[in-house]
């Protein structure tokens, strides 16, 4: 089961190492992981997508929660974050395909952030699901290049945390 | 008042309280050592390797349940040093290791002895720290002991430039640590406490598992007072020994791989478990799908993640154990259900004295060879009451766990988690320089022994009186046991073949050896190493190819043992 958790951590070097290195010792997976600084500088946050079962995922957030610099975890049940990703996407566009490209990033509500005579280049955001399926009508097209940030996740609902 | 940090960490040692450390000198802690020159408030033991500084601080930190101190240089001192900070991490022993590094302008530079420590110790830390600026100083000496010391304890380093050694700063050590992201939950949870008595007052068949967490946490008095109000049998894993006296009616000794048939029994049979800091390890539950499969489980750890790691957890309780025991006492003292549950327990108990006296913990000693069980009788025979015993790893670790009948905490020096063959003699070094007056031993093969036998040097030097009490049997024995057991009798470099003339080696070390290759010689020879100062060692030339049982082979249930064989 795929899931994704937030975690607030002193924002210092060798911290991101002290993560990366938790899972790969722990043979935990990460999907993906997306880290930068919050509102208070002193404070990173990281949105990780990771996947097992329940016992595992309790591992994932107790090991994480014992880091020393690790603040706060953040556990994201399903349905209870917005989850977002931003892709960027560079596209053949040639002639005939041209003209499908534009109609995409339009019925996506993605940008052409760059052009040349043979290409496009398309910012598009979304929940991943919605990249995944803005992928699939591409690909046939021509994928030149892509590249994902990853989700970052946030609480629904008015509650905030701090930072 | 100014100071340059090599001072500063001197300082800041003293007001935590150290009075020993180890250390070895080098390029990048001369710095240190040139201020330790003129700095006399803490005793600096010089080993000869690194790894055992490390193990001669952890010893020390068992021992005296203190924080540890090691010191080494950069570079190839780091390294020698991973192998003494896994060791304590795997038990949780708290030590604070400084390092020495390449000037701060130099860290990336593939400098002369640079290495990325923080990195490679990563895994084996509770924590790490590289100090970049003299002004940090105290408060991460401050904060690595507050971290190696508290919740579940663990070995923290620090990292420390030769610039920033050399920098000087206004020395000022923090009254207090506030780390936002490390707050031990220490309290036990009220509600839970009263759940788990009344679940447990509710059991036929309980067994209390005992590890290591209550010789951390010193909660031996505690859970001895609980296990005995209760009358429930009580069965330790090999990092608990000493924390219930193993010669009370209710001790079922150890558990495990090479426990005791009736705890093993008692495990597999039981109704209710309380795992009190106990992490369920894999040479204790035996193979996981079968382990315990009747028992409701209680687990109290200060460590959550302790808690569900390996097996399912019915109950769990975290905190500190001594502050939830007491809180267990004071709810069992006043239940109305205790008596009833005590009553109760008779058929239980009954099972398990038909166990023990099925198949006791047993050897047999013949006239002509020594067996090694023997040897550690006789030394609990003639050791004095608080002696404390540091072990290899091997076979002669398993004996010692099962012959010596430990009844105190902190007797029992042993590498549990890691398995560290050379840990016993460093450990014991460590034990014997906090405290000079107490009979320290080493029980060790003569495999392991070698691991570490520069460090007699160590000891003669600082007139470390320790007892090494070697079980020759010129196999890497439980290597052996294995390779007999299950691969055929293949015995593929076990055998170290050279006989090592010990009593020749401890002599060039200026210390004294016997040997006894009898039976009738052993008490003899142990009352000649015990009454003779200084170090000694004990040599005995023991059946070679004795076996430890009895075993639960890798991979079985505990109730599949072999008993014989």
């Amino acid at each position: 089961m795929q899931h994704t958790i937030a975690v607030l951590v002193e924002n210092e070097f060798g911290v991101l190492s002290r993560v990366a290195g938790l899972f790969s010792g722990r043979g935990f997976n990460i999907d993906s992981l997306s880290v930068a600084p919050t509102n208070d500088e002193s404070i990173s946050r990281m949105t990780i997508v990771t996947r097992g079962d329940e016992l595992i995922l309790e591992q994932i957030t107790k090991q994480l929660n014992k880091l020393i610099d690790v603040i706060k975890v953040i556990d994201y049940a399903d349905e209870s974050a917005i989850e977002r990703e931003l892709a960027l996407i560079k596209v053949t566009a040639e002639e005939e395909s041209r003209a499908e490209v534009l109609r995409v990033v339009d019925i996506f509500r993605a940008k052409i952030i760059d052009v040349t005579p043979k290409s496009y280049t398309i910012e598009a955001t979304g929940a991943p699901a919605k990249i995944d399926a803005i992928l699939e009508l591409l690909r046939p097209l021509g994928l030149k290049e892509l590249v994902r940030t990853g989700p970052v996740a946030i609480g629904r609902g008015s509650k905030g945390w701090k930072g | 008042m100014k100071m340059n940090g090599a001072r500063i960490l001197w300082e800041c040692l003293k007001l935590e309280g150290v009075d020993t450390v180890f250390g070895y000198p080098g390029g990048t802690v001369i710095n240190l050592y040139d201020e330790l020159f003129s700095f006399k408030a803490i005793r600096h033991i010089l080993p000869r390797h690194e790894q055992a500084g490390v193990h001669a601080a952890d010893g020390y930190a068992r021992a005296t349940g203190k924080v540890g101190v090691a010191i080494a240089t950069s570079g190839p001192g780091a390294t020698n040093t991973v192998t003494g900070i896994a060791t304590a991490y795997m038990d949780s022993i708290p030590l604070v290791v400084i390092t020495g590094q390449v000037p701060t302008a130099l860290i990336g530079n593939d400098a002369f002895q640079e290495v990325d420590i923080i990195g490679i110790t990563r895994p084996c830390t509770k924590h790490s720290f590289l100090v970049k600026d003299v002004k940090e100083l105290a408060g991460i000496v401050k904060r690595a002991f507050y971290i190696a010391r508290s919740g579940r304890p663990g070995p923290v380093l620090i990292d420390l430039p030769k610039d920033v050694q050399i920098a000087t700063t206004d020395f000022k050590y923090p009254d207090t640590v506030d780390i936002r992201g490390y707050k031990p939950t220490i309290e036990g949870h009220p509600k839970q406490v009263e759940k788990a008595v009344s679940l447990l007052l509710g059991a036929k068949r309980p067994v209390i598992y005992v590890g290591g967490g209550v010789v951390l946490g010193n909660a031996a008095e505690e859970l001895t007072t609980l296990a005995r109000s209760l009358g429930a049998p009580v069965t330790t894993t090999l990092m608990g020994l000493g924390s219930f006296p193993e010669n009370d009616p209710q001790s079922l000794g150890l558990l495990g791989m090479h426990g005791t048939y009736y705890a093993n029994m008692a495990m597999t049979n039981s109704d209710l478990i309380v795992a009190v800091g106990a992490r369920f390890d894999d040479r204790v539950t035996g193979k996981i799908a079968t382990f315990a499969p009747h028992a409701k489980i209680i687990h109290i750890d200060v460590d959550p993640t302790s808690i569900k790691k390996n097996v399912r957890v019915d109950l769990p309780i975290v905190g500190d154990v001594k502050d939830v025991l007491a809180r267990m006492i004071k709810v069992v003292e006043v239940h109305d259900r205790v008596a009833e549950f005590r009553a109760g327990l008779a058929p239980w108990l009954e099972e398990i004295a038909g166990w023990k006296a099925k198949h006791p913990i047993t050897y047999k000693q013949g006239a002509s060879v020594i067996k090694p069980q023997f040897v550690i009788q006789k030394l609990r025979e003639l050791s004095e009451d608080d002696a404390i015993i540091s072990t290899d790893v091997g076979q002669h670790q398993m004996w010692t766990a099962q012959f010596f009948q430990f009844s105190r905490p902190r007797t029992l020096l042993s590498s549990g988690g890691l398995g560290t063959m050379g840990y016993g003699l460093p450990a014991a070094m460590g034990a014997q320089a906090a405290f000079p007056d107490r009979q320290v031993i080493v029980v060790c093969g003569d495999g392991g022994f070698q691991m570490n036998m520069q460090e007699l040097a160590t000891l003669v030097q600082n007139r470390l009186p320790v007892k090494i009490c070697i079980l020759n049997n010129n196999f890497l024995g439980m290597v052996r046991q294995w390779q007999e057991l299950f691969f055929d009798k293949r015995y593929s470099q076990t055998c170290l073949e050279l006989p090592i003339d010990f009593i020749r080696l401890a002599e060039a070390f200026g210390a004294k050896g016997f040997q006894a290759s009898r039976p009738d010689e052993v008490e003899k020879v142990i009352r000649q190493g015990f009454t003779t100062p200084g170090p000694v060692i004990m040599e005995f030339k023991i059946a070679r190819e004795e076996k430890v049982l009895p075993m639960v082979p890798a991979g079985a249930s505990l109730n599949e043992m072999v008993l014989n064989a």
